[in-house]
C-alpha cells in the first residue's frame, strides 16, 4: 500500500468505520445508562431541581470553596488550558469544519491557522504536564490505572500528528496525514468504551448532581 | 438484619445502581480532585482515602453488570469479580472513613455525586455482612430498645420530670392534635437535656401546641448509617405511625445531623409514600417563628462565636441562612469560619463514624481539619446545631487542649428568650 492508498482508505472507509462504531458505541452507552432509570423523589421538595441541575452545569466548571480550590488549582487551570486547546483545534480549523461541513451539510467561521496552530502547541504541552502531574501526584499516581495513560496517548497523538502534517515534519505529507485521520479513528473507536465517555456523561452528571442538591435547595 | 452473605450484598448492591450512578462511573476521569476536600485524606495524606477509589469495588460491579463491554470482559473471564475478602478490605475505605459529608460531592468537576453512591455502597456491604461491629450494635439496639445507645423511655420520662421541675410547667406527652411533635436524639437526652427545656420555654413563649410521643421519640436512624433500607425503613415508619396517629402538622428534627436526612429527605422514600405531614428541622421552626414574631430575645453573647455547619443539615440538607439569621439575634460577635456554609467542613465524625469504634483514631485526626479553621479565628464559643458535631467537637478541642465551650444554638436562644407572661395558654 502507497501513501495515496492509505490515505484514501483512512478518510474514506477508515473514517467512516470509526464513526459508525462511535456513533453506535456512544448511543449503547447512552442507552445502558438512562436504561437503568431512577425512583421519583417523594420527599417534600423545595424545588424541581430542574433549574438547578442546568445551573450546575456551568457552575461546576470551576472551583465552589477556598481550600480545596487552592490546592487543586493545577488541575483547574490545566483542565481549562487543554481542553480549550483541544476544542479549538478540533472545532476551529479551516479543514476540519470543510469535513464537518460534507458530514452535516452546514459549516462556521475558522480561526486563522496560526491561532489554531498556537493553540494545538499549548494542548501538547498542557497535555505534558498533565502527565507528568498524572506520575508525581501521590493522589492520581495511585487512583491512575492503564487506561488513563492509553487515553491520554490516544489523545495526544492527532494533537502532534495533526501538527506534523501540518508544518511538514519529518515524514511525507501524504503519510503524516494519513496517520492523523487514521489516529482519529483510533480516538473514535475506543471513545465510547473508555473514560473519554466523559466529554458528554460530564453533562448528565452535573445535571444529576445539581438536579438532587437543588431539590434540597442547596445552591451550587 | 437477615442472613448476611456476598451473594445477597452483590444482590442488593447491584439493585441500589441507577442512572445517576451509571453516569458518574462513566465520567470519573481520576482527577483526584476529591481528595482534596476530604478530610480523611487531607488529615492524613493517604492517598487510599481518596473519595471515588473508595467506591472501586461497585464501581466495577456497574461495569460488569451494566455495560456490554463489561459483560463480555466478565464472559471471557477476564474481569476481576468482588470478593468477600476484597469488601472486608473496603470496610474501613466505606465506613471508618468516610462521613458521607458530601464535600467531594460539590467539588468533582465532573458532577459526581460521591456520597449518594457511598451511601448506595453501604447497602451492600451491610447485606454481604461487611458492616462495622460498633455500627451493627447501633443498629440492633435502635430496632430492639428503640435507640442506639439503648435509651428507652423511662429514661426520656425522667429527663421530662427533671425538666418540669425546672421549668414549673408540664412537658406535653402524647397530645393528640398538637401542632409539633417533637423528636429526640440519644445522644439528647443523655448528654444534653437542656435541649428539651430549652424548646419547651420556647414554645410557651409562642403560645405554640406541641407534644413527645412515648412511641417514638427517637429520631436518629443507624439504617441511613449502617446502610440498610430495611432498617431505616422501620425507623422511619415508627416516627410516621406516632405522628399520623397524634395527627400533628409538622414533625420536628432535633439538632442532629443524619436525623434530618433520614426523616425529611430519605423517609417518604423509604415508606413509599409522601407524608401527611411536614417535616422541619428546629432551625427551620425556630427561623420562622423568628419571622412571625413569635421568637423574642433580648441582650447579646458579646463573646466571639462561630457556628459550626453540621454537614447533613446545610450541604445535604439545605437549611443555611436560617442558622445564621437567628444567631444575628443574640450574639454581637459573630464570625465565619473559612468556607461556612454549604462548603463547611465536617467535624469528622457523621455518617455513622462516632458509632463505629475501628474509626476511633482516624476521627480524631480528622478533627484537625476543624481544628485548623478554628485556629484561623481564634473564637470563644463555638456554636452548632448537632449533638453527634457537639460530641466530636467537645472530644477534639479536648484532646487539643483548646478551651472552646460548644453551645447547641437552640439552648443559647432559650437562654435569652424575653420573659413574658402574655403568651401563656
Amino acid at each position: 500500500m502507497n501513501s495515496v492508498d492509505f490515505l484514501l482508505w483512512v478518510r474514506g472507509p477508515g473514517l467512516a468505520i470509526a464513526s459508525i462504531i462511535f456513533v453506535f458505541g456512544m448511543t449503547l452507552r447512552m442507552f445502558e445508562i438512562f436504561m437503568l432509570g431512577r425512583k421519583k423523589n417523594l420527599a417534600e421538595l423545595r424545588s424541581s431541581g430542574v433549574k438547578e441541575g442546568f445551573r450546575t452545569i456551568i457552575t461546576r466548571s470551576g472551583g465552589v470553596d477556598t481550600y480545596t480550590t487552592k490546592r487543586t488549582m493545577f488541575t483547574h487551570i490545566s483542565g481549562w488550558v487543554f481542553h480549550l486547546g483541544l476544542f479549538t483545534a478540533i472545532f476551529l480549523l479551516a479543514p476540519h469544519i470543510e469535513l464537518f461541513k460534507s458530514f452535516l451539510g452546514f459549516g462556521w467561521p475558522a480561526l486563522p491557522t496560526a491561532i489554531v496552530d498556537l493553540a494545538t502547541v499549548i494542548a501538547m504541552i498542557t497535555l505534558l504536564a498533565i502527565l507528568f502531574h498524572r506520575l508525581t501526584n501521590p493522589v492520581m499516581k495511585f487512583l491512575s490505572v492503564g487506561q488513563d495513560y492509553v487515553v491520554w496517548a490516544l489523545t495526544f497523538l492527532p494533537l502532534l500528528t495533526g501538527y506534523m502534517a501540518y508544518h511538514h515534519l519529518f515524514f511525507p505529507y501524504t503519510w503524516l496525514l494519513g496517520i492523523h485521520i487514521l489516529s482519529i479513528c483510533v480516538l473514535l473507536v475506543v471513545f465510547p468504551f473508555t473514560k473519554l465517555t466523559h466529554a458528554v456523561t460530564l453533562f448528565t452528571s452535573r445535571w444529576y448532581n445539581g438536579y438532587m442538591a437543588g431539590q434540597k435547595g442547596v445552591k451550587q | 438484619m437477615s442472613e448476611a452473605s456476598l451473594e445477597r450484598g452483590l444482590n442488593d448492591l447491584k439493585a441500589q445502581i441507577d442512572a445517576p450512578v451509571a453516569s458518574f462511573f462513566s465520567s470519573c476521569v481520576h482527577c483526584g480532585m476529591c481528595a482534596e476536600a476530604c478530610l480523611f485524606y487531607t488529615e492524613t495524606k493517604d492517598p487510599v482515602y481518596t473519595p471515588i477509589h473508595k467506591l472501586e469495588p461497585m464501581r466495577r460491579l456497574w461495569e460488569q453488570e451494566y455495560t456490554l463491554l463489561g459483560r463480555l470482559k466478565k464472559l471471557l473471564g477476564l474481569s476481576k469479580v468482588v470478593t468477600d475478602e476484597e469488601l472486608e478490605e473496603w470496610r474501613s475505605l466505606v465506613y471508618d472513613s468516610c462521613s458521607l459529608c458530601g464535600r467531594c460531592t460539590m467539588v468533582c468537576p465532573v458532577g459526581n455525586d460521591i456520597a449518594y453512591m457511598i451511601r448506595k455502597m453501604r447497602e451492600g456491604m451491610s447485606a454481604s455482612g461487611n458492616a462495622p461491629e460498633g455500627l451493627i450494635g447501633a443498629a440492633t439496639r435502635a430496632i430492639e430498645i428503640g435507640s442506639p445507645m439503648g435509651v428507652k423511655l423511662p429514661a426520656l420520662q425522667a429527663q421530662v420530670r427533671h425538666a418540669e421541675k425546672e421549668l414549673g410547667f408540664e412537658i406535653p406527652f402524647d397530645l393528640e392534635g398538637a401542632e409539633y411533635m417533637v423528636l429526640m436524639s440519644s445522644m439528647e437526652i443523655m448528654n444534653y437535656p437542656e435541649y428539651l427545656s430549652a424548646i419547651a420555654k420556647i414554645f410557651k413563649q409562642a403560645g405554640k401546641t406541641w407534644t413527645l410521643s412515648s412511641e417514638a421519640f427517637e429520631a436518629t436512624n443507624t439504617g441511613i448509617q449502617i446502610g440498610s433500607s430495611d432498617i431505616a425503613r422501620e425507623l422511619v415508619s415508627r416516627i410516621v405511625n406516632a405522628a399520623d396517629k397524634l395527627k400533628v402538622s409538622t414533625v420536628i428534627s432535633p439538632e442532629c445531623g443524619h436525623a434530618y436526612t433520614a426523616i425529611r429527605w430519605d423517609g417518604p422514600n423509604l415508606i413509599g409514600r409522601p407524608f401527611d405531614f411536614k417535616v422541619k428541622h428546629i432551625l427551620e421552626v425556630l427561623d420562622e417563628l423568628r419571622e412571625q414574631g413569635l421568637l423574642k430575645t433580648e441582650g447579646f453573647e458579646n463573646a466571639k462565636m462561630t457556628f459550626h455547619d453540621p454537614c447533613q443539615i446545610v450541604r445535604r440538607g439545605g437549611v443555611i441562612e436560617q442558622p445564621r439569621r437567628l444567631l444575628n439575634m443574640v450574639a454581637k460577635n459573630f464570625v465565619e469560619m473559612e468556607d461556612a456554609g454549604t462548603m463547611n467542613w465536617c467535624c469528622g465524625a457523621g455518617g455513622g463514624v462516632s458509632a463505629n469504634e475501628d474509626a476511633d483514631e482516624l476521627r480524631i485526626k480528622a478533627f484537625n481539619r476543624k481544628k485548623a479553621q478554628l485556629d484561623e479565628i481564634n473564637v470563644d464559643i463555638l456554636v452548632t446545631a448537632c449533638a453527634n458535631c457537639r460530641i466530636q467537637l467537645e472530644d477534639g478541642l479536648e484532646i487539643n487542649d483548646m478551651d472552646i465551650p460548644v453551645v447547641g444554638l437552640t439552648e443559647m436562644l432559650a437562654e435569652h428568650l424575653v420573659e413574658t407572661n402574655k403568651t401563656e395558654g
